[in-house]
């Protein structure tokens, strides 16, 4: 099947506000007739789930977590980009519009991203509006900084804890609608089934993960935003609860998954010390503001960093890429640590890791400004390593991070399973081959304060209300198939924890299915997944039961969808025959080693059509044309 | 090194619970507490025990997930640290390292180390917000913000909600809690226009949920693992003390 993003027709500039008039509206009486359930309360469901409540629509907002504030989206320190200008500096909607796309090696929706960058700025007005604190000067205006893949200073930061700040915004734009009655919150709760009547989503089976009860909430419409699924490499940058099991529940009922092998490894991480890692640290990417990336000249030199003089240095970023140099996007700069390491140039425990030297910038600017701007990341960094980062350079290496990858969504954000919308890092819209930095946090909210409101109306306005409730047939069968999956990981009683499996899992993905593919390294995935996946079902152990509090009866669910998951996104990866952003096959590469895209045979999105256990997944594209920007070889050079 | 730990065991909400010891050896000074806790629950479950439930989940001291008392200290003996971003160098090879749930009447225990926090939501609904809806709101730039008042409202919204503060004061209090929210939305022009109607619904919803007052012990700022100052509580009380006449006269 050839599938149809249905975006607009006309100018590009022109077709968000041209489809908005085109879309249908439910009149502000009818609205509390509909219900909408969000799972995920992170910055795009949080930001949905409160937009609608003040609408008049009624919500039930699902979390796994403790509190809606918890969810992932706070750890993002960064900052979050747009087209604001205020820097005078030659920014404007297109240009995030175009470094976006070529950011994402051209493997995204033209008009999906412009109107991205179009929302950009009315995001920041809504943050302010909140009292988020971002950053500001002595008289009063905000700050920016610069983020890897733009040469403008567009990002808007709050110290090292941006994600935190913009959260915090939306969860309590969501507890006030919480006190307004319009939208109710379901904490320490997991979804575990999405319920298709006649054809549309009309509901989810959860579990109660404080009473084990298993149970059904139906409403009008499904918005999933629950994020992304790199812990599928065990170790990575995602917390610990992260996971696909929302999505590839969906994925099983029929929502096609799109490019799942387009995953981010972020360059600036805590090197792993050892057996006993259960995530990894990120450090920010603003670091590579002022920190400089190096490894010694001599591979394999023992002297201390501060020892080794300037010219025995490689700064091999900007060496290699010099109009960018250490800002160059992310997916260039985690191979390129990667090679250095490779050909045994890296330092640290088993060389494993590149120098993010602040020296020269302490050395310019000062200790205090330095600490000003970077205070909380150099604290989190010596609490991990006993290292301090002011005397002696960190020590860094690339890490899962992102999914670009996800559910399949048209232009509304709707997937090909009516009343199913999906947002934020959930969804596959916006970011093509490789994100970059700052554009996660853009795009989460720009799905559920400006988008999602727009486009779920079409929908319900085209649906009754009410059709469907939880006695229904398909409710029914839904709670007993979710019942009978975790009775039967209980009743296993094997002889390993499912963290073991999970680690065997991350070491067949990072090794193979990590930041360089081969045909021969996809198929051997392909071969070993299903292997550990039968293994798991017959000797994992999972104490407890399912009547209470059970942390590894949840992790048990998890990890099991991840050893299906796993084997989708090694499929994807071995039919993509080209290298593109974080997406890159050893096979297609230029001679100077730069990734190889194929324009001509892969301008498209994979979106997978689940078939059944066991049958291998039907491939639909959706070819990817591009009217406003030229297809270009994407250089940093 | 290894390691004596005493850990506090409870089935539910009504079970009596106890400390219950269980040995950790070979602790690697580079593991993480929760990493130690993760390889002694491997452990305890090949052996057939139920695993140590606590709670956890960014594991970089961010989320607020993370919430013990460790030798009798909210979040350990490290400074402005979270149980996920303690690291097992600052323990010793031999310790004995008693491992409590936050204590709390507001904060009844589900299990084992993992403890009910939905009263602080509660709270944050009572009207630490500022009421604004998606849209019509002005340029960004168009709210000048000077960068001293932008930096102290960011020093309180630092705060992560964890519950540490409540768990370390002597009569159970939420006022440094409430104090950060008030603080930063009070000092911002945009929070400014609710800010009496936001101070008295916390204050409110703070006796409603059972956490103790206020008596100066600053045992909340000592735990505190983002150092929110008590500062935010001596304002918290000028602006309680300012918003009461002021609600007053608008109900008359």
């Amino acid at each position: 099947m050839i599938l149809d993003g249905k975006c607009p027709t006309g100018p590009l500039a022109n077709k968000w506000d041209k489809h908005r008039q085109d879309l249908k509206l439910v009149n502000p009486a009818n609205k509390r007739k509909y219900r909408v359930i969000v799972v995920g309360t992170g910055l795009a469901g949080a930001s949905a789930a409160a937009t609608l409540g003040e609408l008049g629509y009624r919500v039930d907002a699902f979390c796994y977590q403790d509190s809606p504030r918890r969810a992932h989206s706070i750890a993002a320190q960064g900052g979050i980009n747009a087209a604001k200008n205020y820097q005078n500096d030659g920014d404007s909607i297109f240009r995030l519009f175009f470094d976006t796309i070529k950011g994402g090696d051209f493997r995204a929706r033209e008009a999906n991203v412009y109107r991205l960058a179009q929302i950009s700025n009315a995001i920041i007005d809504q943050c302010v509006a909140q009292g988020v604190p971002f950053a500001r000067d002595y008289a009063g205006y905000l700050e920016n900084r610069s983020f890897g893949g733009a040469q403008v200073s567009r990002t808007f930061f709050a110290r090292g804890q941006t994600g935190q700040q913009l959260l915090l915004g939306a969860y309590q734009a969501l507890s006030r609608q919480v006190a307004a009655g319009t939208v109710r919150i379901f904490p320490r709760t997991e979804m575990l089934d999405l319920v298709l009547v006649d054809g549309q989503a009309k509901g989810i089976t959860v579990r109660d993960l404080v009473s084990g009860e298993i149970r059904c909430h139906a409403a009008d419409a499904v918005i999933l935003a629950t994020g992304g699924y790199v812990n599928v490499f065990n170790l990575s940058t995602n917390a610990m609860g992260c996971s696909v099991t929302a999505t590839w529940r969906a994925y099983k009922k029929g929502a096609f998954f799109a490019n799942p092998c387009f995953t981010q490894i972020h360059p600036t991480c805590i090197p792993v010390t050892g057996d006993h890692q259960s995530k990894l640290t990120l450090m920010s990417e603003s670091l590579r503001n002022d920190g400089r990336i190096w490894v010694p000249k001599k591979a394999g030199d023992e002297r201390q960093p501060r020892d080794i003089p300037e010219s025995e240095r490689d700064y091999y970023l900007e060496r290699k890429y010099p109009s960018f140099g250490n800002l160059a996007p992310r997916d260039i700069a985690s191979r390129a640590a990667k090679e250095v390491c490779d050909a045994g140039f890296g330092v640290g425990p088993g060389r494993r890791g590149v120098y993010l030297d602040f020296g020269d910038a302490i050395a310019r600017l000062g200790e205090d400004t330095i600490r000003a701007r970077y205070g909380n990341l150099f604290d989190m960094y010596e609490r991990i390593t006993d290292e301090n980062a002011y005397q002696q350079p960190m020590r860094i290496y690339p890490a899962p991070h992102y999914s670009m990858g996800g559910l399949w969504v048209d232009y509304n954000l709707q997937s090909n399973i009516e009343g199913l919308f999906v947002l934020g890092e959930a969804n596959f819209s916006d970011h093509g081959a490789n994100r970059l930095g700052a554009s996660a946090l853009m795009q989460g909210l720009a799905d559920g304060y400006f988008i999602v409101p727009y486009t779920i109306a079409d929908y319900l306005a085209r649906t009754d209300p009410n059709q469907a409730d939880t006695s229904h047939e398909a409710f029914r069968q839904s709670r007993e198939e979710v019942t009978r999956q975790t009775e039967k990981l209980l009743a296993i009683g094997g002889s390993r924890t499912v963290g073991a499996f999970h680690r065997e899992l991350g070491h067949i993905m990072w090794e193979n299915v990590g930041m360089a593919r081969s045909a021969a390294s996809l198929k051997d995935a392909l071969q070993a997944i299903p292997e550990l996946r039968e293994e798991f079902w017959q000797d994992v152990r999972i104490p407890g039961s399912g009547q209470q509090l059970n942390q590894e009866l949840e992790k048990a669910g998890r990890v099991a969808d991840f050893l299906e998951f796993g084997e989708l996104l090694a499929r994807d990866a071995l039919h993509r025959g080209e290298s593109c952003g974080g997406h890159f096959r050893v096979e297609h590469q230029t001679s100077d080693g730069e990734a190889l895209r194929n324009d001509t045979d892969f301008a498209y999105v994979a979106a997978w059509q689940y078939q059944g256990e066991g049958r291998i997944p039907e491939l639909h594209k959706e070819t990817l044309t591009f009217e406003n920007v030229e297809l270009a070889v994407r250089s940093y050079k | 090194m290894d390691l004596t730990l005493h850990v506090w065991r409870q089935k539910g909400p009504e079970d009596k619970g106890y400390l219950a010891t269980y040995k950790a050896t070979d602790v690697s000074a580079d593991m993480s507490f929760l990493e130690m806790l993760d390889v002694v629950n491997e452990g305890l479950i090949k052996q057939g025990i139920e695993p140590i439930a606590f709670d956890h989940d960014c594991r970089e001291g961010i989320c607020g997930t993370c919430s013990q008392v460790i030798n009798g200290d909210a979040h350990g003996p490290q400074a402005r640290t979270t149980v996920c971003q303690l690291h097992m160098r600052q323990f010793k090879d031999g310790d004995e390292i008693y491992i409590e749930p936050w204590r709390s009447r507001a904060f009844p225990i589900i299990r084992d180390l993992v403890v009910d926090r939905s009263a602080m939501d509660r709270l944050m609904q009572a009207g630490g917000y500022v009421s604004v809806s998606t849209g019509g709101v002005p340029d960004a730039n168009a709210i000048l913000i000077p960068k001293q008042d932008a930096d102290t409202a960011m020093d309180a919204a630092e705060c992560i909600g964890c519950g540490a503060c409540v768990a370390a004061c002597p009569n159970g209090s939420a006022m440094l809690f409430v104090a950060a929210k008030v603080g930063q939305l009070a000092r911002l022009p945009q929070g400014r226009a609710e800010a009496a109607h936001r101070v008295c619904g916390m204050t409110e919803a703070m006796l409603k949920e059972g956490f103790g007052n206020c008596s100066n012990h600053y045992d909340c700022e000592a735990a505190c693992p983002k150092g929110i100052s008590v500062k935010f509580i001596a304002q918290l009380n000028r602006e309680y003390a300012l918003a009461l006449p002021r609600l007053r006269k608008e109900e008359k």
